[in-house]
């Protein structure tokens, strides 16, 4: 206890010796969010202020309690860290509150690119990036003669290589497990095709095309350099895969590149062989096949003025540019004026410069993404048609959809 | 008993029952009936750190109004029930009219999720059920006829299976029957197939689940038929064998009729709860190929957007299922209860 | 136990040991080789290169200079902290088992002794309410929990599992005292007892094999559960099992396998401990009772 109190003490006088004035909030702060490293130091930052309770509950479940806890009056939670998939199901309920005048007020910090700005409101204050790109064994594609891929195509080749040469059996890995993960890698590759996953406007699903089979035809090509059980590898089984020098190209989380290798035991060859690319394109398309994700804090609309304020001030000063140290600079790709991109973090960064596209913030992107992922396995394993695998999707989808008051 | 008392005695778990379980039922059916209301939407300019967009959103002001004219949302009557998702009568009758053949419906059925649900709930229940009275049957049998003082040891290896949560106790197993854990190597060993993988195929993940669902349900079974062995009629026995009945015989006519109260009081169990079958769907990642109206639910409510009606709509129909499978063991139930009044 | 003339001949005894043998394999190789596993590094655990890496610890060796490691523990246990989701499952176990089998044996005794047709009716409705999956519940709970501010609390968590295992409760109970003959408490009240005299002081102080087996299986539920803790526990008042899933990782984000392999052991060891500890009672009380459908 007592070190504690000397900690942060000394934290203190650090922060007030430091360029920016020392945290002081008059609210109570409540943050709900996911749980990993970059959200934890998030929170940490903003449990410094002093002058209000500020509380954490970071959970890989929060997307089933932030809703609920943010319904009530006065609202459980104050803020809810959120990514651009789950922004929408808060701005479907109308639990968050536009931020400008708070931002005109306290957001001095914060850089124009940060503000999440929706039919100009400010909903949002995004402070991480993320995208999937190339994750690869430079040495494997040495040994195989092959360049490094930048589309899918070359990555079939090198695969074949790798595969002719004798070098590994199945060198293509990628989180395909049927559900969420299945439903993400469709997307990115309909996107890098080109596709638009609606018809303008409207909440009409139109991925039974061209570019839907041709998307479905790539996912099925790649799959046949995987490891058989490729439809119940997440990302956790194809990490392991990858570590234990199974797999030679996978496309992956950039937020895991910078842990790739630290697991225990990973052997020297694969350590020293590791290697990350930005994400690939498909069919001559110039877009990546990738979607561009951000993680970002929200505050609650059903609470009072000054806990609103307290939140607001809490959380700019977790994601304050002054925090930005060594400790933290690794753990994401950081969108925080200054930061300076870290190794691990160059493959996000790329998918950032080649325009990658965003993932769709929609209200209805969460119904087709579910659809996606329950409709596709049955293709993938071959007992349907691209085109019939694809229909079932929309036909699942528009079920949905009129559920939720979003077609009639 | 007078009914005063009665009512005393009954009425804290009544009353946990009735606020716990009751409520939420009614509010589930409420729900399953009732769904969101057209939402309103506008096309907007969206601004991010990748540029900005033109997208849509949900004009609130506009659905606010609606929201609060009826909170429950929009009367749909059955629709839910009876949409693709669930019991998606058009879809059927479409399927019906369009195939030629048995062969082609039933295909054409198995693309619907609800049917291929169904598929594998029935299957999985049909066959884990009795499988798992026989080998708690066996189990009882074998381990009654030990050393007294193994027995202890004995049982208490045996109810391993059944004491750990089912979502750790699959996860375990899963890493082990991956292609190169050790069950999946023993296997590929066994069958000499270089190439087997039990999680690459629908037939193999089923036998994999149906498997796993007799190891982890055996145990019960077990203990309640031990228990149940130890109040044999050991005058009926010796009498019997006196009457020269062998073996087999004692147990068709003296042992079995002895344990038939347990096994319907394990089947009970057992039926509701292998219909419901959830955790060793999620904990083997078999998604791909077997799910349940359980699994529904769950997908119903982790996605980004949750599908409230439809998870209620599943919860009912979850419980109807489970009263038509329970049905014939509840009329012996009433008829034994009406003898014993 | 089986008369000398029933004894069974040589070949069946065999048969019979060789079959137990094999169960026995079958029901704790799982267990055994997740303990083994436990003190490895993760590739050894998973031995995605070759199974016998498992057996042998390559990587662990290499990385640690010996073939076994407590590293998964000491992370566990110290670093996050999984002594505190150990306390609050025994919390929740013990207020969980007490309640049930309070308010369940009143009720299930109640039910057994009243000769009235709604009794059966009663039953019926409880097994009904049993067949609701449980994810429903609590996704309904959410709202009005949060409302009322009582979300988060092992209290509330406490009183929702005792309320989803009623029905369990209640049916094993309620067989239970159905093999307590009517004519123990009967004859009390004859002697100018009440009924709830009668109760305590008749058929309390034979009804604890019953209870500590229907206690034993409402242990285990709350013990082991996952749907209700995961979605109504605040992070502070975690119990055991979801911790253990949080070690595991989200999609974008990297979990400690090894963490978990070390808390999945550690979360069986008091399991072991009370099955040795009540074995006899769970066999005996299942034998007074002989649970009756």
């Amino acid at each position: 206890m007592f070190l504690k109190k000397v900690i942060a003490a000394s934290v203190l006088a650090v922060s007030a010796g430091g360029a920016h004035a020392a945290c002081e909030i008059s609210g109570r702060v409540n943050i709900i969010g996911n749980e990993f490293p970059a959200i934890h130091a998030v929170a940490d930052g903003a449990k410094e202020c002093s002058g209000g309770e500020v509380k954490a509950n970071l959970t890989a479940d929060h997307q089933k309690i932030n809703v609920a806890g943010m319904t009530g009056n006065p609202a459980e939670y104050t803020s809810a860290i959120i990514a651009n998939s789950s922004i929408v199901a808060l701005m479907n309920e109308d639990v968050i509150r536009p931020l400008d005048d708070l931002v005109a007020k306290h957001g001095q910090s914060l850089s124009p690119n940060q503000l999440i700005v929706v039919d100009g409101k400010v909903m949002a204050v995004a402070f991480m990036a993320n995208a999937q790109h190339l994750v690869y064994r430079k040495d494997i594609l040495e040994q195989a003669g092959v360049e490094t891929p930048t589309t899918y195509e070359e990555m079939l080749e090198a695969a074949k290589k790798i595969r002719e040469a004798g070098l590994m059996e199945n060198p293509i890995g990628g989180p395909y497990k049927a559900g969420w993960n299945l439903a993400q890698e469709f997307n990115n590759m309909f996107l890098g095709h080109g596709g638009e996953f609606f018809k303008e406007g409207t909440a009409e699903v139109s991925i039974n095309n061209e570019k839907g089979v041709a998307a479905l035809n790539m996912m099925k090509a790649l799959s046949e350099y995987m490891n058989p059980d490729f439809l119940t590898h997440d990302s956790n089984a194809t990490n392991a895969e990858f570590r234990a020098g199974n797999v030679a190209l996978m496309h992956m989380w950039g937020s895991r590149a910078a842990t790739m290798t630290e697991a225990e035991g990973v052997t020297d060859d694969v350590k020293n062989g590791f290697a990350i690319a930005g994400p690939l394109t498909v069919g001559g398309g110039t877009t990546p096949a990738s979607t561009l994700w951000w993680d970002g804090w929200t505050v609650s609309k059903n609470i009072t003025d000054e806990d609103a304020e307290a939140t607001f001030v809490a959380m700019t000063h977790g994601i304050a540019p002054e925090r930005l140290n060594d400790e933290m600079r690794p753990l994401a790709v950081w969108l925080i004026d200054g930061y300076e991109p870290t190794e691990a973090a160059q493959g996000v960064y790329d998918a950032i410069q080649s325009e990658t596209t965003p993932y769709p913030m929609l209200p209805y992107m969460g119904l087709l993404h579910t659809a996606l992922g329950t409709e596709l396995s049955d293709f993938m394993q071959g007992k349907e048609s691209a085109e019939q695998a694809l229909a079932d999707v929309e036909a699942a989808y528009t079920a949905a959809a009129k559920e939720k008051g979003f077609l009639q | 008993m007078k009914h005063r008392t009665f009512f005393w005695f009954i009425l804290p778990t009544a009353a946990a029952m009735l606020l716990f379980i009751a409520l939420p039922i009614v509010s589930v059916v409420t729900q399953s009936l009732h769904t969101p209301h057209d939402a309103v939407l506008t096309v907007t300019k969206n601004c991010g750190p990748f540029g900005c967009k033109d997208t849509t959103v949900i004009d609130q002001e506009a659905t606010a109004a609606l929201r609060t004219a009826e909170p429950l949302g929009k009367f749909v009557g059955l629709d839910i029930y009876f949409d693709r998702g669930h019991l998606a009568v058009a879809e059927v009758a479409q399927a019906w009219r369009t195939s030629d053949g048995l062969g082609a419906f039933f295909s054409q059925l198995s693309n619907l999720p609800f049917y291929r649900a169904m598929a594998f709930t029935l299957t999985f229940t049909f066959t884990v059920t009795p499988l798992m009275l026989i080998l708690g049957f066996m189990i009882a049998v074998a381990v009654n006829t030990l050393h007294r003082h193994l027995k202890g040891l004995v049982i208490f290896f045996s109810l391993l299976p059944m004491i750990v949560s089912p979502l750790i106790g699959s996860l375990v197993l899963f890493w082990m029957i991956d292609s190169r854990g050790v069950i999946g190597a023993a296997l590929q060993w066994l069958f000499s197939d270089p190439n087997l993988s039990l999680k690459a195929s629908t037939g193999l993940t089923w036998v994999m689940l149906i498997v796993y669902g007799v190891w982890h349900a055996a145990p019960f079974s077990f203990v309640v038929f031990y228990a149940g062995l130890q109040t044999l009629p050991q005058d009926q026995l010796e009498s019997a064998q006196i009457d020269g009945a062998t073996r087999w015989q004692r147990t068709r006519y003296v042992i079995i009729p002895h344990l038939m109260p347990l096994v319907t009081f394990v089947a009970l169990i057992q039926l509701m709860d292998n219909f419901r079958v959830f955790e060793p769907i999620l904990g083997f990642n078999s998604e791909a190929h077997a799910t349940s109206l359980s699994w529904f639910i769950y997908n119903d409510l982790g996605g980004e957007t949750r599908l409230l009606s439809s998870a209620a709509t599943s919860s009912v129909l979850t419980i109807l299922g489970v009263a038509i499978l329970l049905a014939p063991v509840l009329v012996r139930t009433w008829r034994d209860f009406n003898a014993k009044v | 136990m089986a008369s000398k003339a029933q004894q069974a001949p040589a070949y069946l005894r065999i048969v019979t040991v060789a079959f137990v043998v094999l169960w026995l394999l079958v029901a704790a190789f799982p267990f055994l080789w997740t303990l083994w596993g436990s003190f490895k590094v993760e590739l050894d655990f998973f031995s995605k290169a070759d199974w016998m890496n498992a057996l042998t610890g390559p990587r662990t060796l290499a990385e640690k200079g010996s073939p076994f490691t407590t590293d998964g523990y000491y992370g566990a246990w110290v670093q996050e902290e999984f002594w505190r989701s150990a306390i609050n499952t025994t919390l929740v176990c013990f207020f969980v088992v007490c309640t049930s089998l309070t308010i369940g044996t009143l009720g299930g005794y109640a039910l057994s002794r009243s000769g009235y047709r709604y009794t059966f009716w009663l039953l019926i409705t409880a097994l009904i309410f049993r067949a609701m999956p449980p994810i429903t519940l609590v996704s309904g709970y959410l709202l009005p929990f949060f409302e009322w501010n009582l979300w988060g609390h092992l209290a509330t968590t406490i009183i929702v599992l005792v309320a989803i295992n009623q029905p369990f409760t209640l049916w094993m109970l309620y067989s239970f005292f159905q093999k307590i003959p009517k004519e123990l408490d009967e004859s009390a009240k004859v002697d100018g007892c009440t009924q709830f005299k009668a109760f305590r002081h008749v058929i309390i102080p034979v009804m604890w094999p019953g209870v500590i087996t229907t206690g034993l299986f409402s242990f285990l539920l709350a013990y082991n559960d996952f749907a209700v803790t995961a979605m109504l526990l605040s992070k502070e008042n975690q119990t055991m099992v979801p911790k253990i899933a949080s070690f595991l990782g989200t999609t974008q984000t990297e979990g400690n396998v090894m963490f978990a392999v070390a808390a999945v052991v550690s979360a069986t060891v008091p399991l072991f401990i009370l099955v040795m500890f009540f074995q006899r009672q769970i066999v005996s009380g299942l034998t007074q009772g002989a649970v009756k459908g």
